[in-house]
C-alpha cells in the first residue's frame, strides 16, 4: 500500500493542493457538463411538444 | 447499391436520434466504470514517481484531456466541413455539439496544467509554445461557438462557422509538435516516469484507462447534446411529432 493513512492520502505528499485542485475543478465540470446537456434536451423535447400542441 | 442505403442511414437525424438514445446510457456507464478502474489504479497502486514525487498524478487527467482537445477539434472540424460541403445537416449539428465538450477539455487541459506547472516548475504559466498554443485552441472553440451562435439563419452559421473550425485546424499539429519544433519547458510525458519499468507500466495503464474513460464521456456528452440539437431544429418535423406521440401515450 502506497498510504499509510487517509491523511495520507489527502497529503498527496505535500502536494495536495496542486493534485485535488486539478481532480476537483475537473470532477465538477465533468459533472456540470452532462447535467447542462441533459437539461438542454429535456427542454428541447419539452419546446417541440409544446409546439406540437400548438400546432393541433 | 442496398450497402450505400446502409450507410447513410444514420446520416438521417431521426435515425441517429434513435441510435444515440440507445448508445448513450452505455456509454455514460462505460465512462463512469473506466474512471473508477483508471483512478483506482492512479491512485492506488501507481507509486510515487521519483523525481516529482506525488504531483505527477495530475497527469492521468491532464493529458488524456488535453489528447481529447486535440481530437475533439480535428474531428469538429472534419464534421463541420462535411456539413459545409455535402449539405449534411446532422454533421453541421455534430460539430456543434462537440465545441463546448472541446473547450471544456481544453481548459481542462489548461487548468491542471497550471496545477502541475506550479509545483514542478514554480509557475503557474508560462508563454511557452504548447501552453500558449493550447491557449488558443480554447480561443478557437469560444470562437466558433460565439460565431455559430452570433448568426440567426442557421445553415449560414453553420458554414461560417465551418470556416473558422478548418482555418483553425492547422494549430492542431503546432500544439502537437510544439515540444519538439521548439525549446520548452513542457516535458514529454514519458521523460518524467520512474525508469523502473513495472512502475511506469502502472502509471500508463492508468492514463490509457482514463483515457478511453474520457473518450466514452465525450461520445455520451456529445451525443445527448446532438439529440437535443436535432430537437431544437427539427421540432416541426413529422417523424418529431410521431416520437413525442408515442412517449406522451407509453
Amino acid at each position: 500500500m502506497i498510504w499509510n493513512s487517509s491523511s495520507d492520502f489527502f497529503a498527496m505528499g505535500g502536494y495536495g493542493l496542486y493534485v485535488w485542485g486539478s481532480y476537483g475543478v475537473t470532477a465538477a465540470l465533468m459533472f456540470l457538463e452532462p447535467w447542462m446537456t441533459a437539461r438542454r434536451h429535456r427542454r428541447a423535447r419539452q419546446d417541440a411538444l409544446h409546439a406540437e400542441t400548438e400546432a393541433a | 447499391m442496398a450497402l450505400s442505403i446502409r450507410l447513410f442511414t444514420f446520416a438521417a437525424p431521426s435515425r441517429f436520434y434513435w441510435l444515440s438514445g440507445l448508445l448513450a446510457p452505455w456509454l455514460w456507464a462505460a465512462a463512469v466504470v473506466l474512471s473508477v478502474i483508471g483512478l483506482y489504479i492512479g491512485f492506488f497502486v501507481a507509486p510515487t514517481d521519483a523525481t516529482q514525487g506525488d504531483a505527477y498524478r495530475i497527469i492521468f487527467i491532464h493529458v488524456p484531456a488535453a489528447w481529447m482537445s486535440m481530437v475533439l477539434y480535428l474531428v469538429m472540424a472534419g464534421w463541420a466541413g462535411v456539413g459545409w460541403a455535402f449539405k449534411a445537416r446532422l454533421a453541421s449539428m455534430v460539430a456543434r455539439a462537440i465545441a463546448p465538450t472541446g473547450a471544456m477539455f481544453t481548459f481542462i487541459a489548461l487548468w491542471t496544467g497550471a496545477f502541475w506547472g506550479k509545483p514542478t516548475w514554480g509557475a503557474w504559466w508560462v508563454w511557452d509554445a504548447r501552453l500558449t498554443s493550447e491557449l488558443i485552441l480554447l480561443f478557437l472553440y469560444l470562437g466558433y461557438i460565439a460565431l455559430v451562435e452570433a448568426i440567426d439563419d442557421v445553415r449560414r452559421a453553420d458554414n461560417a462557422g465551418a470556416l473558422l473550425a478548418l482555418v483553425g485546424a492547422v494549430n492542431v499539429p503546432i500544439i502537437y509538435f510544439s515540444v519538439k519544433w521548439w525549446n520548452t519547458l513542457h516535458q514529454g510525458a514519458s521523460i518524467s516516469m520512474t525508469s523502473a519499468p513495472t512502475m511506469a507500466k502502472t502509471m500508463l495503464l492508468a492514463m490509457l484507462l482514463m483515457t478511453f474513460a474520457f473518450w466514452a464521456y465525450a461520445f455520451a456528452v456529445v451525443f445527448v447534446r446532438t439529440r437535443a440539437i436535432i430537437l431544437e431544429r427539427e421540432q416541426h418535423a413529422e417523424w418529431v411529432a410521431k416520437l413525442l406521440n408515442r412517449g406522451a401515450h407509453a
